[in-house]
Order: structure tokens, then C-alpha cells, then sequence
């Protein structure tokens, strides 16, 4: 029985890597952004072009910031659950929307709702350089000191709301 | 006479001219040449985070395209290639680099090869010196012997 003792360790440790690995997302790469202060830019609003959205603007607030675009099908997914954060008001939510045009945006907004406080417009995608936004949508926390303290790649789902973001939420903003 | 003069005067000047002109232009035009290809060198090297398993070099993914439109800026400037892979590291993390640095959090990544070589070659040894003590000379015991016995005769 003895011999078989190594095989079966050998299996079962085969067994534990592949099930992680199963788990594991490969497009969710780790930000070396978390932690570090939030990219400054001055970007013109998108239903006031003459003014502009600066994250300095924010500074002592705890608020999300939601990069999005008319052309993204998963920002149709994650929109409903905006909506319904931004009614809650727990939390000032502020847009980014990201290589798209003021009209099309518009009129994405005025068909599923507007949750954003405000939109900065970064149509040239040179902003969504400096965040290192690579897979519409994104959303990152970004705590009272304008620090990124979590970034979320993809969509946001009910769960991620109610188990990472609201807490930590909630955290920064008993700080 | 002097007409003819004056116009061969007047065509060489004009020629000297088109060619000092052009003279002037080639001169962005070598600087381009250098920096595209500082720009397809680093775009090679360079992870293109939509399709993940490409370059910036061979994806058409429209990030790859702004990308290097950055790089080309950056490279025009006159920025060294390792300032340039800092610059996108600081924004998109490690994975960005197509070769990954060695550092604390991708020594598996290195070693693991060389490691499962090692282990593999341990086990090899291992196995070839355990299979040599079994064929070695070893006196039958007095059961053995007579089973040996047995067969040879039943045989005959």
C-alpha cells in the first residue's frame, strides 16, 4: 500500500492547484494602482462641457469612480445596480465615460437612467491610460486622502457590492 | 545668349533649392525611423491586456492601438525603453511585461521548471539505484531453490 502513498499525494496536490486555478480569473490582474493616489486629470463634464471633473475635487469624500461607455455590452449588465446604489445615496457615484461620443452617451443615460453624480468625458482614452483601465467597466473606490483603495475589472455584481465594495465603503467612510 | 544663361541659372537654382528643401525634410524623417523602431521593439516586450495572450506588437485590440500611439509619444521625447516600461508597469502592473521580472512574487514562475527538472531527475536516480539492488546477486532461499527445481523439472 505503501507505494501508492506517493502517486496519491502527487494527485491530490495536482487536484488542489487545478481547483484554484478554476476559481481564479486570468483577466483579473492585480492593479499596482490599489493603494496609491488617484491619477489627477481635468476633464470636461459631459452634459457641461464647459466645465470640468477633477478627482481633487473630491477630497475628503469616500466615492466610486465608474468607467463606462455607450459601446460597452457589460456596462449594460452592471447599469440596473448603479441605478439602484446611486438612490440609496450611501455613496457619491461619478462617471468616466471612456472613448465615446457625447451623443450616443446621452442617450444611453437617458434610456437606462442616470446614476452618476457627474460624467468626466475621456474621449480620447488618454485618462483611462493613467488608470489603467484595459476591460470596460470598471469601477474603483477611491477613500477621503484620494488614495485608489479597490479596483474592480468587469461588471459589478450584487455580491461584489454587498461583500467588498459597500463594506469597505463603509470602512473609509468611518475614518 | 545671356537669356539662356539666366534661365539655366534660374533651373539650378531651383533644383539646388528643391534638393536643400528636401535636405530639411529627411531630417524628421530619420528621427521617425529611430523612434519606430524603439516603438516595434518595446511593443514586442509589451502584453496587450485585452487579448492577454498577444503583444501590443500583434494585437489589433484598440487598446494595443492607443498604446502604442503612447509609446510613440513617449519615444519621441526621447525616453529610454526602460522608462517607458516603467511608465506602463506603474499603470498596468507586472503583467504588462510579456517577460516577467524576477522578483519575490514570481520565483515560482522561474524556478518551478528547473525545480520539477531537479525533482524529476531525483526520482529517476532514485528509482534506477532501487531497480539495481533488486537485480543484484542475491542467494535463493532453500523454498525458492527447490521452486526453481520444481519448474525446471516439470518442464523437462
Amino acid at each position: 500500500m505503501k507505494r501508492f502513498l506517493l502517486p496519491l499525494i502527487i494527485f491530490l496536490v495536482m487536484v488542489g492547484f487545478l481547483a484554484v486555478g478554476l476559481h481564479l480569473d486570468p483577466r483579473e490582474v492585480p492593479s499596482p494602482l490599489v493603494g496609491k493616489l488617484a491619477p489627477a486629470f481635468d476633464l470636461p463634464l459631459l452634459d457641461q462641457p464647459e466645465k470640468t471633473f477633477s478627482p481633487k475635487d473630491m477630497l475628503g469624500q469616500v466615492w466610486l469612480l465608474n468607467v463606462w461607455a455607450s459601446w460597452c455590452g457589460a456596462c449594460r449588465e452592471e447599469h440596473p445596480l448603479l441605478v439602484a446604489l446611486s438612490k440609496a445615496k450611501l455613496v457619491p457615484l461619478y462617471g468616466m465615460d471612456y472613448k465615446d461620443t457625447r451623443v450616443e452617451a446621452q442617450q444611453w443615460l437617458n434610456e437606462g437612467g442616470n446614476p452618476y453624480v457627474a460624467n468626466a468625458m475621456d474621449i480620447d482614452g488618454r485618462v483611462g491610460i493613467d488608470y489603467g483601465v484595459y476591460g470596460v467597466p470598471e469601477t474603483y473606490v477611491i477613500d477621503k486622502a484620494g488614495v485608489i483603495a479597490y479596483k474592480q475589472i468587469g461588471p459589478i455584481t450584487e455580491q461584489v457590492l454587498r461583500n467588498k465594495i459597500m463594506p469597505l465603503v463603509e470602512r473609509l467612510q468611518a475614518q | 545668349m545671356k537669356l539662356n544663361l539666366l534661365i539655366r541659372l534660374m533651373a539650378g537654382f531651383f533644383l539646388l533649392q528643391s534638393v536643400i528643401s528636401s535636405a530639411e525634410e529627411a531630417q524628421p524623417l530619420q528621427a521617425d525611423v529611430v523612434v519606430e523602431a524603439q516603438v516595434q521593439r518595446l511593443s514586442e516586450e509589451l502584453r496587450c491586456l485585452v487579448c492577454q495572450n498577444q503583444t501590443i506588437a500583434d494585437s489589433h485590440a484598440e487598446l494595443a492601438q492607443d498604446l502604442k500611439q503612447e509609446i510613440r509619444e513617449m519615444a519621441a521625447k526621447g525616453m529610454s525603453d526602460q522608462a517607458i516600461i516603467d511608465y506602463l508597469v506603474a499603470r498596468y502592473g507586472d503583467f504588462v511585461r510579456y517577460r516577467p521580472p524576477l522578483k519575490a512574487s514570481t520565483l515560482l514562475l522561474w524556478l518551478g521548471p528547473f525545480a520539477l527538472m531537479l525533482a524529476g531527475a531525483i526520482g529517476l536516480v532514485v528509482m534506477l539505484r532501487r531497480r539495481e539492488k533488486m537485480v543484484a546477486d542475491k542467494p535463493l532461499t532453500a523454498v525458492e531453490a527447490r521452486k526453481v527445481r520444481e519448474l525446471l523439472d516439470k518442464d523437462s
